[in-house]
């Protein structure tokens, strides 16, 4: 389970998150929403030490955030974060390599290669393997980042809105990929989403924010309805239920 | 099969090895080997401490155009020179044993290069044109500094200075030779063991971040070796502007792949070439009085124009 406790954090006398505290549940996969400029971002940097903690704890299982040896975390939570910018030239296969260092620190065993061909595999890379990425369409190359944290196979994937750049089919096809490995291989996942449908059809459980705090948690069913959308996001749109599930129409 | 840049390079620089201590000898050999193997080896040293210190920076700083000399590096070891000579006076300056002044020169450099630039790298998010502009503001500063003290001091003292502030590679301090080798091989073997981490530094904070590298850390024990590689190759010749990224940017054009593995050796050996091969094209072939550094600074500097106008400021 990852802890969140009373986390503030502000920049520049602005305080951009307050008091937060929050339980994301451990296997399954969390979603986390909200109008743009909430503070998701930011407390998923926080939980991947991307940013020093001001006050506030955050613990995963047994490791607490800056108490804890930066290599062991990797081995137990990967990030995407939202935006990754390269100068280094890279192919695809060379990136996705970057995952294992963490076990091995750069020295690729056989494990490791199978883990990287795997990922490779799941993403549909391998016609793409030995490109390099500044060849790649934006799409193209946000996947290869995603096998990259794949290959790392920890328990915890954090991502940070993936979805940007997707077309439909390769969206619907990271969602269930990533649902199948909360399902079979017992990951936990942590998303932002901006598409609420998205995150109501494959996510177990919601955290909304608003403003740097926490508006509510809990399931899709419960919390996706006209009154939220009305009070966190501030606009009247109308809510569904199709097949148990909710959806928002446009 | 592709042909490694690696062993060419090195067949390459064994050949202007033996050319430079071979032509024109006229068979005085005693005299020969001693004079010509002292300057070959600093030479060697010299083009190995430029290039890995401009690997090391780019990396660190995430660019490929900016150098420890671009962001003043080399100013503030004549800056710090020229004021040790202002202190301690030119006598003083001259009885000191070379080594004493060096050192003395290396720890302060290590520290005022942490406290400059340690702070600037340290904010993740900074950009590129920031840094070429803290970088130029930086080296006129030192230099403006630096032409302040001499006009403090009298001429006696300039001189003192003077010999030590250029870039020559015909006189070269042979004094200085055993700690430079000494601590070069110190830095470069620290370089070489931690190029696996360099690696994952060179992709970025977040994604070294979240691989398990400590980034700041990191940073600190680079700028520390490129204080000392920088200190090494400015005390052996003085400063040398666009070396090191000419060297650099040729690597980075003929390798194979981008490990610091492969880059690490290679630059030292592109550097190894230029300076050697230079040396005695100009010293013996050509039998030219135009310094050799004249002409790097020439070639980097189109290298660096030529960079900053085809990659704009990404
Ligand atoms: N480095 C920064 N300096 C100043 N304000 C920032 C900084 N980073 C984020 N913010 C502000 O913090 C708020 C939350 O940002 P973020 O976590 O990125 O939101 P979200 O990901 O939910 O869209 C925003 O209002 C943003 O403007
Ligand atoms: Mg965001």
């Amino acid at each position: 389970m990852i802890t969140v406790e009373n986390l503030n954090y502000s920049v520049n006398g602005t305080q951009i998150l307050h008091d937060v505290s929050v339980d994301l549940p451990k296997g399954g996969m969390t979603a986390l929403i909200g109008p743009n400029g909430a503070g998701k971002s930011t407390l998923l940097s926080h939980v991947s030490r991307l940013l020093p903690l001001q006050t506030g704890r955050v613990r995963v299982d047994d490791l607490e955030i800056g108490h804890c040896a930066s290599s062991d975390l990797a081995r137990k939570l990967a990030i995407l974060p939202q935006q990754v910018h390269f100068v280094t030239r890279l192919s695809v296969r060379e990136l996705i390599r970057f995952g294992r260092y963490p076990h091995c620190k750069g020295r690729l065993g056989p494990k490791d290669h199978a883990r990287v061909d795997a990922a490779i595999e799941a993403f549909g890379l391998e016609a793409l393997s030995d490109r390099f990425l500044d060849t790649l369409s934006g799409g193209q190359r946000h996947k290869a980042h995603v096998a990259m944290t794949y290959a790392q196979d920890t328990d915890y994937l954090l991502l940070d809105e993936p979805l940007n750049n997707l077309d439909i089919a390769a969206s619907r096809a990271l969602m269930a990929l990533l649902r199948d490995l909360a399902d079979t291989q017992n990951k936990t996942i942590v998303i932002v989403l901006h598409d609420i449908n998205f995150a109501a059809h494959y996510a177990d459980h919601l955290v909304v924010m608003k403003d740097g705090q926490i508006n509510c948690t809990g399931r899709p069913e419960d919390l996706v309805t006209t009154a939220l959308l009305r009070d966190v996001f501030g606009t009247a749109a109308n809510v569904e239920m199709v097949c148990n599930k909710p959806y928002v129409l446009p | 099969m592709r042909i490694n840049p690696l062993i060419i390079g090195t067949l390459v620089l064994l050949g202007c090895c033996v050319l430079f201590m071979t032509l024109n000898s006229g068979g005085h050999w005693e005299f020969i080997l001693k004079f010509r193997g002292r300057k070959l080896a600093a030479l060697l040293l010299v083009g190995m401490s430029v290039s890995t210190a401009t690997l090391l920076f780019q990396t660190i700083s995430r660019n490929h155009i900016l150098t420890p000399s671009i962001m003043g590096f080399d100013a503030l070891y004549v800056l710090i020179l020229t004021m040790s000579v202002f202190v301690i006076g030119s006598a003083g300056f001259n009885q000191l044993p070379s080594q004493v002044v060096f050192t003395l020169n290396l720890v302060l450099l290590i520290a005022a290069s942490l406290a400059l630039f340690g702070t600037l790298l340290g904010q993740h998010r900074a950009d590129l044109m920031r840094m070429v502009l803290t970088g130029i503001i930086f080296g006129i500063l030192f230099r403006s500094l630096t032409a302040f003290v001499n006009r403090m001091i009298d001429p006696n003292e300039f001189a003192t200075i003077q010999v030590r502030s250029y870039a020559r590679f015909n006189y070269i301090d042979v004094s200085l030779l055993t700690i430079s080798v000494v601590l070069c091989t110190i830095a470069l073997i620290a370089c070489w063991r931690m190029r696996r981490q360099l690696d994952v530094v060179a992709l970025g904070y977040e994604t070294a971040v979240n691989l398990g590298e400590n980034v700041k850390r990191r940073q600190t024990q680079v700028l520390i070796l490129v204080a000392v590689l920088v200190s090494v190759s400015t005390a052996l010749v003085g400063p040398v502007a666009f070396l090191g990224l000419l060297v650099v940017s040729l690597a980075r054009l003929v390798a194979p792949n981008q490990t610091h593995a492969t880059l690490l050796p290679l630059c030292a050996l592109i550097a190894g070439i230029i300076l050697v091969g230079g040396q005695t094209i100009l010293e013996h072939i050509l039998g030219l009085a135009t310094p050799l550094s004249v002409v790097v600074d020439f070639v980097g500097g189109l290298v660096f124009l030529a960079l900053v106008l085809r990659k704009g400021w990404t």
